[in-house]
């Protein structure tokens, strides 16, 4: 059947008439019914998914200053530096160890774009994703997270998920 | 002596209700597009200013421009560039002037003979700042809106003007507060015989408003942001609040001639308050229409825009002034 002119134009202008509707429905009842795809973010906040892309955390004792995440970072937003440090042989003749020691490692998250590839990239799993997204600043500076605070990100990673089989 | 102050005093008034009207009306309408966009999109839109529902948002952005620096681009044409922005405001003050809200003494701030052939003369200037604003950039968006909206504006001026004959013809008169009475006379608006009219009139409103679906002149995707892409801070405040005012104008005058303005059944025309509530929220309801539409469809393309105005709504509003003279002559 041929529908007439200007029909597609009223169901559309039904379409969002009632999304209108729904959408009052929804503030008027407190977002128990109908659409409401937004919330009033500082009063209520949404729960990001676990694997949200928040903000990176760094476990410092897996970190070996390989560099990988710092050479691969398109942004070339993370700066790190280190030391060797000779480590005393555990039983008398044996070999003098070496050991690569962190003195820093920064992200600037004014840089980062949030692709990921360092945490990708790391080879011994020091980077980790975490869903917080609450670290604005107020000065571009303070958006530079030195390796303590990438630190104090790791108490919110949220634990692996389970092993499929 | 006497004469010449009771003369400027009122001018004053008259000033002075027009320079509160427009700002005032703009906010209002601002704040109603912002909150309606959001219902329709299933959002809650501004809620945080003010307290509650977001009410000052407008106050806050309007703050926000005027502390904002106003950039001239090194190539603009400084002068050009500058006064751009003033024509479209000026055309929408100049245009509430002559919109009847009541039958009494202070019911228009001014009646004239060819109220109706003012007020669409006048609603050209918009596009004339438009225009200067697109070649005084000297920005390629800029030059490319400013020849869409004065291409725009040939192309639907034409069914605007042809669209207001029927009603000129029926009413007799080209007075707007004529016009009114007209409709105050037969108790019935002139929607029900000039329908045609009306649905002309409205869409060649919104081209002329370059409200989507015929913002072709702004159009985002394509020209950044057309003639207001170099306006930053009080200017662009400016063409901002140009547009939502023109937008109650045009819908104002649409009710004038159309719904009857500010008579409805059973409710005295005498009384400027009952007036103005009545014009009000029948302008109101037309707005609304316009952000449904503005929310509900995508932009045409120049083709279609142009096609529209040319294959359809010209041969039809010459056919419905031909129509409406010949029942005048007839009947």
């Amino acid at each position: 059947m041929n529908k007439p002119l200007g029909y597609g134009l009223l169901v559309g202008m039904k379409v969002t008439f009632k999304t209108m509707l729904q959408t009052w429905m929804s503030i008027a009842t407190g977002g128990r019914k109908g659409l409401q795809s937004t919330v009033n973010y500082p009063k209520v906040k949404e729960v990001p998914v676990a694997r949200a892309r928040g903000v990176i955390a760094l476990d410092q004792e897996n970190c070996t200053v390989c560099m990988l995440c710092a050479r691969q970072c398109p942004d070339w937003c993370i700066y790190i530096e280190g030391h060797k440090e000779h480590k005393e042989p555990t039983s008398p003749g044996g070999r003098v160890r070496k050991r690569s020691t962190l003195d820093r490692f920064d992200i600037d998250y004014a840089l980062c774009m949030y692709c990921g590839i360092c945490v990708e990239v790391c080879p011994f799993d020091a980077l980790y994703w975490t869903p917080e997204y609450e670290y604005s600043e107020l000065a571009m500076g303070d958006m530079l997270h030195d390796m303590d605070r990438l630190q104090d990100w790791m108490s919110t990673v949220p634990d692996a998920p389970e092993i499929e089989k | 002596m006497t004469l010449a102050i009771v003369f400027w005093a009122e001018l004053a008034i008259k000033i002075g209700i027009i320079a509160v009207a427009v700002p005032a009306i703009g906010m209002v309408l601002g704040f109603a597009e912002m909150k309606l966009s959001a219902h329709m999109q299933s959002r809650i839109g501004p809620y945080f200013a003010g307290g509650r529902f977001g009410w000052m948002q407008l106050m806050a952005d309007g703050l926000k421009f005027m502390q904002k620096e106003d950039i001239i681009p090194a190539d603009a044409d400084r002068p050009v560039f500058r006064w751009a922005p003033a024509l479209p405001l000026i055309g929408t003050m100049a245009l509430l002037v002559i919109i009847p809200i009541s039958a009494a003494e202070f019911g228009i701030i001014q009646d004239l003979e060819v109220g109706i052939f003012y007020a669409l003369a006048i609603s050209s200037l918009s596009t004339i700042g438009v225009l200067m604003a697109g070649w005084s950039s000297a920005n390629k968006y800029s030059l490319m809106g400013g020849l869409r909206a004065a291409g725009q504006l040939i192309a639907y001026e034409l069914p605007l003007v042809l669209a207001v004959v029927g009603v000129v013809i029926q009413a007799g008169t080209m007075s707007m507060q004529g016009i009114v009475e007209a409709q105050t006379a037969q108790a019935w608006p002139y929607v029900v015989t000039q329908f045609l009219g009306f649905a002309i009139f409205f869409v060649a409103a919104l081209a002329e408003l370059n409200r989507i679906p015929f913002d072709m002149p702004i159009a985002e995707s394509e020209l950044v942001m057309g003639y207001v892409t170099e306006y930053s801070g009080f200017r662009f405040l400016f063409f901002f609040l140009a547009e939502y005012v023109n937008m109650f104008t045009m819908s104002a005058i649409a009710v004038t001639l159309f719904l009857g303005g500010y008579w409805f059944w059973g409710i005295p025309t005498d009384s400027a308050l009952l007036g103005v509530i009545v014009l009000l929220a029948k302008s109101f309801v037309l707005v609304f229409i316009m952000i449904w539409f503005r929310w509900t469809f995508p932009r045409f393309r120049e083709d279609q825009l142009q096609t529209l105005a040319w294959k359809w709504l010209i041969p039809l509003a010459v056919l419905n002034v031909i129509a409406t003279g010949a029942f005048k002559v007839l009947l």
